[in-house]
C-alpha cells in the first residue's frame, strides 16, 4: 500500500512538471492536487510491459548458467547463439521454407477441423438424437493422443502433406466440436420461446437467434482449436516429414545441434502465440462490446 | 364493452395438466376487440399457465382456444404476441434489431418500411435515442419497454402481458403503467395482462379475471366501469379494489 502510493506521488510529480512545459507556470497547486488521479492511467499503460520482465531475467540467468559451464553448452548453448542461428538460417532463406510449410499445415488442417467441427456441432447441438448417435463416439476418440493417431494416418495417407493436414483436422475438431455443440444445446430456453411466440421459423431462429448466441462458444472452440493445431503439427512433423519446424527439430536432435532445437522450440512459441494473439483478436471484437 | 360482436380472444373450458398437476380446471374467458383485461390471482394459481396456452407455448391442452375465430393449435397462436416477464432480449443486438425480431414473418426486417414502422415503435415506448443501445446498456424499465415495442412490432390482435412490471420498482412501475395505458389507447390493440397485483389490474383493466384455487378456474369477473384517464386513489377504484381482493381472500 505504502509503496503504491508513494509511485502516484512520483507519477504526479513527473506530469505535473510536463504540465508546467506547456501550459506554463500559471498552473496553481489547487488544481494540481485535483489532478491527482489522472497520471495513473500513464501507469496502467506500462502494465503489460510486466509480461517481459521474468522473461527477460530469465534469458539472463539462462545466458550465466552456460557461461559459466554450470550445463555445458553441447547440451544447452547461449540465447545468443540460439539467436545467431536462426538469424543465420534466416539470412541464407533456409528457414523460411521450413516455416511456410509449417503454417501452410496448420492453417490448412485447422481449417478443414474447425469447418467440419462446425458442422457436427450444429448437428449434435440442434439435434437430440444426431447427439446420441453421435456424441458418445466422439466423446471417446477426443481422448485418443495426437501421437498415438501418426501411425494409423501413415499408414492410410502415406508420408504425404494429406497425412499430415488430416492429423491437424483431428486435433483442431475436437474443441470445435464440443464447445459449439454444447453452446447450442444451451441456448437460452426463454429466447427460443420469445422466436416461437413470434413465429420467427427455424431457418430465421437459427440465424437470429441460436447462431448468436452460441458464437462465443464457437470462438472459444476456434481457439482451442488453433492451438491444439500446433500441438498435432509437431506430432506429424517428427515422425515424417522432410520439412517443416519439426523437421528442424528432429533434424537438431540427429546434428546434435542444440541451438537449432531451442530455435526451432522458440519458433514454435512465438508463431503459436501469433495465432492464438489473433483470434482472441478476432473474438475480443465479435463478442466483446 | 365486454358485450362486443364476436371476441377476440376466446378461452372455453380450458384444462392444463403437467403430469400430475392440474394447472388449469375448466377456464372460460371471452375478450371483446380492443379491451384490456387483466388476470389476478395467487402464485400457482395457473395464471402464466393460462398466457403460455394462448400463446402457443403449449402443444397439449384441452378444451378450446380460438384467436380471431382460428384455434391456437391451427396458427390461431400467430396472431398473439406475447411480453413476458423478464425482456428476454438478444443481448448481442441493439434495440432496434430486437424490436425488429417481433415483426411478422413477411416483412423483410432491412426494407426501409419495416425500419420506419421499427422507428415509430421506439418512439411510442419512449425510447428516442437508444435505437442503437444495447439491452446491457438499459434500465430494467428500458428493456421491458423494448419488449414492449417487440409485441407491437407484430401487430398482433391480442398482446398478452406475463407480469411485466412485477421486477420494477414502484416508481418506474407507475410510469411503465401509465405509459402501457397510453400506447393501448393509442392504437387501440386488445391486452389481456397478467398479475398478481390488484392495484394494477383495476387502475389499468376494463375488467379484471380474478383466477383461483389449484386447479385454477375463474373465481369471478369484476367489471370495472371507471372513466379513464382513472385517479389511482378514486374511491371507486379503491371500493373495486378491496372486492378483487376480498373474491382472492376467499
Amino acid at each position: 500500500m505504502a509503496a503504491d502510493t508513494r509511485r502516484e506521488s512520483d507519477v504526479s510529480r513527473e506530469s505535473d512538471s510536463g504540465r508546467g512545459s506547456t501550459a506554463g507556470g500559471s498552473a496553481g497547486n489547487a488544481e494540481s492536487h485535483s489532478l491527482g488521479p489522472v497520471p495513473l492511467p500513464a501507469a496502467s499503460r506500462f502494465r503489460p510491459l510486466l509480461g517481459l520482465l521474468v522473461p527477460a531475467a530469465v534469458v539472463v540467468v539462462w545466458h550465466l548458467i552456460v557461461a559459466t559451464g554450470t550445463i555445458p553448452a553441447y547440451q544447452l548453448p547461449t540465447p545468443l547463439r540460439v539467436a545467431e542461428t536462426l538469424y543465420g538460417m534466416g539470412a541464407s532463406g533456409e528457414l523460411w521454407g521450413h516455416v511456410a510449410i509449417t503454417v501452410q499445415r496448420v492453417v490448412l488442417g485447422a481449417g478443414l477441423g474447425i469447418a467440419v467441427g462446425t458442422v457436427f456441432g450444429t448437428a449434435t447441438g440442434l439435434s437430440r438424437t444426431a447427439s446420441d448417435l453421435l456424441d458418445p463416439l466422439l466423446q471417446s476418440l477426443k481422448n485418443i493422443p495426437s501421437l498415438a493417431w501418426v501411425p494409423l494416418f501413415l499408414l492410410w495417407f502415406g508420408i504425404g502433406e494429406s497425412a499430415k493436414v488430416l492429423l491437424i483436422a483431428v486435433g483442431s475438431f475436437f474443441p470445435v466440436y464440443l464447445n459449439l455443440s454444447t453452446g447450442i444445446a444451451a441456448v437460452d430456453e426463454e429466447l427460443l420461446e420469445v422466436a416461437e411466440v413470434y413465429d420467427l421459423g427455424r431457418v430465421e431462429s437459427l440465424r437470429r437467434v441460436v447462431f448468436p448466441a452460441a458464437l462465443p462458444d464457437l470462438l472459444v472452440g476456434i481457439r482451442g482449436g488453433v492451438g491444439l493445431a500446433w500441438m498435432f503439427v509437431v506430432a506429424a512433423e517428427l515422425i515424417a516429414a522432410s520439412q517443416g519446424i519439426g523437421f528442424l527439430l528432429s533434424d537438431g536432435r540427429t546434428l546434435a545441434r542444440p541451438d537449432i532445437i531451442v530455435g526451432s522450440i522458440l519458433l514454435f512459441a512465438f508463431l503459436g502465440n501469433c495465432s492464438d494473439v489473433a483470434v482472441k483478436e478476432v473474438r475480443d471484437r465479435v463478442v466483446g462490446r | 364493452m365486454s358485450s362486443g360482436a364476436d371476441p377476440v380472444l376466446a378461452v372455453d373450458d380450458l384444462r392444463k395438466r403437467y403430469d400430475d398437476t392440474v394447472a388449469l380446471d375448466g377456464v372460460d374467458l371471452a375478450v371483446a376487440d380492443g379491451e384490456f383485461v387483466a388476470v389476478v390471482g395467487p402464485s400457482g394459481c395457473g395464471k402464466s399457465t393460462l398466457l403460455r396456452v394462448l400463446s402457443g407455448l403449449e402443444a397439449e391442452f384441452g378444451g378450446r382456444v380460438a384467436v380471431d375465430g382460428t384455434d391456437v393449435c391451427d396458427g390461431g397462436s400467430d396472431a398473439v404476441g406475447m411480453v413476458f416477464q423478464e425482456p428476454r432480449l438478444l443481448d448481442w443486438a441493439d434495440v432496434r434489431e430486437n424490436i425488429a425480431v417481433g415483426l411478422p414473418a413477411d416483412v423483410d426486417p432491412d426494407a426501409p418500411a419495416a425500419r420506419e414502422r421499427v422507428d415509430d415503435l421506439i418512439e411510442t415506448v419512449g425510447l428516442g435515442g437508444f435505437a442503437d443501445s444495447h439491452p446491457d446498456e438499459l434500465s430494467g424499465g428500458m428493456a421491458q419497454r423494448v419488449s414492449l415495442a417487440r409485441g407491437l412490432a407484430y401487430n398482433p390482435s391480442v398482446l398478452l402481458l406475463d407480469e411485466p412490471f412485477s421486477a420494477l420498482d414502484r416508481l418506474t412501475k407507475a410510469d411503465q403503467q401509465d405509459h402501457l395505458l397510453d400506447v393501448w389507447e393509442a392504437r387501440g390493440t386488445t391486452v389481456v395482462l397478467v398479475t398478481h397485483d390488484v392495484e394494477e389490474a383495476v387502475y389499468l383493466a376494463d375488467r379484471v379475471v380474478v383466477l383461483g384455487g389449484q386447479p385454477g378456474t375463474v373465481e369471478s369477473v369484476v367489471d370495472v366501469d371507471i372513466d379513464r384517464p382513472r385517479e389511482r386513489a378514486d374511491t371507486e377504484l379503491v371500493a373495486l379494489r378491496r372486492e378483487v381482493t376480498a373474491v382472492l381472500g376467499r
